[in-house]
């Protein structure tokens, strides 16, 4: 059997102990494949965020076991899951999680830097990102003032500057009018077809969730549904 | 580990630089608390040294063949307490009965103002006889000493500083001139050579001299004296010397053997460590409050760095959650905390260093770099300024970014 290139084996997640305690997810078995196009949804509440953080090696599962391209995530140190994130993984918070006072340019530089890109390639790589999401013009203004629609380009610039083998999005269209939602899914079935990145996107939306090749629902914390997107 | 690379690549510095120039009022901030707290324990501790060390130097001019006796127990400025004056039978006992003694003059002094047409000067007037000049070193410039006869008839004849010349006669010769103080005229037969500024700001040249007598009749109204300077010749044991008055006087006050000493009998160096003493006490305190200011500054330091925790945090938050190492984001917050607080650390010793070489001659010290005050302060709010911008950062790297992220 082939490895899937995502592999969550119960995975649970329990916020908080004693009497305050709060168990978000509550054993998910979720396999992707390389190249897929998931989208997840469910209720606000539900855990799909809580799932995603997983996803992206942020948060660490209570119990069960997270694989990602066959290797053991929890086996790995701290260090080693921020360089899996810096190669592999691309990350739209719900948040944005932009740095205020960086020029939008900056922001989406920023992963480069860490990858130790020279600082001619970071720009042109950086430009070239905010072309796709249609944000050229404002690759100097400060990321705080950005309209919330912006910001959220911008993070999603951010995300896709690396050209990351898997792209986690958390409600990627959430603040923008439904003509530039369909941009940006456009986008992302772009990435996903043409260079064959891993797209797992949550929304609320059943117009985006169309994009995907298959829609996960999440209730109470369980994968109640996986199917074929329409 | 499969197809999966976990390579390392390499670190970045130069973000550090950056996030001082984007977060410019926060630097600024931090870079002035350091300053401040810097700059004043330099200034303060070094300006207080070179008092100290002035005092020393002016005193230890005097030479050790002159003691000074006073009544009381305190050799400071302003005598001290307990114990009353001494009388002219004391001086004339001194001179008689201990050996090695040169010369041995009492003195009464008093304050008043001095008149002259229309100028008026406060100063100190103080009665001794000529013994006083041989004493104390001091130098008849122009005219003369008083003459046997003035000395014992209690004329009112004076010799004046320099600052009297200034003052009550714009420079002009005073001999034989005549001026009046405290309501009695008095001729100026002598001026004394210039000797400008002791070690504490004081005017050597601000005195008016007259005999003895004629201050004890027409000023004082008693027969006290006020302190007693003794020449002592300088092949005889100063302490011998400093002993047998001692015992001598203790006798003609009639302490019995359970009391102490009601005067004391200091040679100049004596008084020298006393009063350097004293002041070297007042830059201690003097660096206390330079402490406190630097306490302040390191405290306004902290609640800069510990404000912007939160902010921090959640970039922390970010920069991890994109594939930054802890020990990059760390390494990052290091850097940008040392250059702020070593830059602060250098601006506030060179503007104290500044201020004190210009500062120095001005109130009339010397300039002494104190190396150990300059380390200190420097280090101490370094330390600070590095210790409240790393901690903070280095718990927040800690975290995993999602709890970072959620911060508040
Ligand atoms: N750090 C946390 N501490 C405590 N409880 C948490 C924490 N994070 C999430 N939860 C709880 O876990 C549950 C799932 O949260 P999660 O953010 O995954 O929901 P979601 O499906 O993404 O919802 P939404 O659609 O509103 O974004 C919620 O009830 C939330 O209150
Ligand atoms: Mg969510």
């Amino acid at each position: 059997m082939v490895e899937p290139l995502v592999r969550l084996d119960k995975i649970t997640k329990v916020f908080g102990d004693g009497p305050t305690a709060f168990q978000a997810l509550r054993g998910i078995d979720l396999a992707v494949e390389g190249g897929d196009f998931v989208a997840i949804m469910g209720a606000s509440g539900s855990g799909k965020s809580t799932a995603m953080n997983i996803l992206g090696c942020l948060d660490t599962p209570t119990s069960g076991r997270y694989f990602f391209k066959g290797v053991e995530v929890q086996a790995l140190t701290r260090d080693q899951r921020a360089l899996l994130r810096r190669r592999y993984i691309g990350f739209v918070f719900q948040g944005f999680n932009l740095l205020p006072r960086m020029s939008a340019l900056e922001n989406v530089e920023l992963p480069l830097i860490y990858r130790g890109e020279p600082a001619a390639r970071r720009k042109s790589f950086a430009m070239a990102a905010l072309a796709q999401v249609g944000l050229e013009p404002w690759a100097s203004h400060k990321s705080n003032e950005l309209s919330g629609g912006q910001q959220q380009r911008v993070a999603i610039a951010r995300a896709i500057v690396t050209r990351p083998q898997m792209l986690l999005a958390d409600e990627p269209t959430g603040n923008l009018d439904s003509e530039t939602s369909f941009e940006i899914m456009r986008l992302l079935r772009e990435l996903n077809r043409g260079l064959a990145v891993t797209v797992i996107m949550i929304t609320h939306e059943a117009e985006m969730a169309a994009f995907a090749s298959s829609v996960v629902r999440l209730r109470d914390g369980l994968v109640e549904q996986r199917e074929l997107a329409s | 580990m499969n197809n999966v690379s976990l390579r390392r690549d390499r670190h970045v510095l130069f973000l550090a630089i950056r996030q001082i120039y984007r977060h410019r009022t926060r630097s600024l901030l931090t870079v002035l608390g350091v300053v401040i707290g810097v700059f004043s324990v330099i200034t303060m501790v070094t300006l207080g040294n070179g008092a100290t060390e002035a005092v020393r130097a002016s005193i230890s001019a005097l030479g050790s063949d002159l003691l000074t006796i006073r009544p009381g127990q305190s050799a400071g400025p302003g005598g001290g307490s307990g114990g009353g004056p001494f009388d002219l039978a004391d001086v004339e006992a001194i001179r008689g009965q201990i050996g090695g003694v040169v010369v041995v003059a009492g003195q009464a002094q008093t304050a008043g103002v001095a008149v002259r047409n229309a100028q008026s000067w406060s100063t100190t007037i103080t009665g001794t006889t000529n013994e006083f000049f041989r004493a104390q070193r001091l130098t008849i410039g122009a005219g003369r000493e008083f003459t046997h006869e003035e000395e014992e008839a209690g004329k009112r004849v004076c010799i004046i500083g320099a600052t009297i010349v200034a003052n009550l006669f714009q420079n002009t010769d005073p001999i034989g001139q005549v001026f009046r103080v405290r309501g009695i005229s008095c001729e100026v037969v002598g001026v004394l050579e210039e000797r400008g500024q002791n070690g504490f700001g004081g005017d050597l040249d601000d005195t008016i001299i007259m005999p003895l007598k004629a201050v004890q009749r027409q000023l004082t109204g008693n027969h006290d004296i006020g302190a007693i300077a003794v020449g002592v010749d300088p092949t005889f044991n100063s302490a011998a010397i400093q002993a047998a008055i001692v015992a001598l006087l203790r006798e003609r006050r009639n302490l019995d053997p359970t009391q102490d000493d009601d005067f004391s009998v200091l040679d100049a160096k004596q008084i020298a460590d006393t009063i350097s003493g004293t002041v070297g006490i007042l830059t201690l305190l003097v660096g206390a409050v330079a402490g406190i200011s630097l306490l302040v500054g390191g405290i306004g330091i902290m609640n800069i760095m510990l404000v912007s925790v939160t902010e921090r945090t959640r970039e922390i938050g970010t920069r991890l959650a994109i594939g930054a190492l802890g020990d990059e984001v760390l390494l990052q917050f290091l850097v940008e905390a040392v250059v702020l607080s070593c830059l602060g650390g250098l601006v506030g010793m060179v503007i104290a260093l500044i201020i004190c070489i210009t500062a120095a001659p001005l109130i009339g010290v010397p300039f002494l770099f104190d190396a150990q005050i300059n380390f200190l302060s420097f280090f101490f709010s370094a330390a600070i300024g590095i210790g409240f911008g790393y901690f903070p950062a280095r718990r927040a790297a800690g975290l995993n970014p999602i709890e970072a992220l959620r911060y508040d």
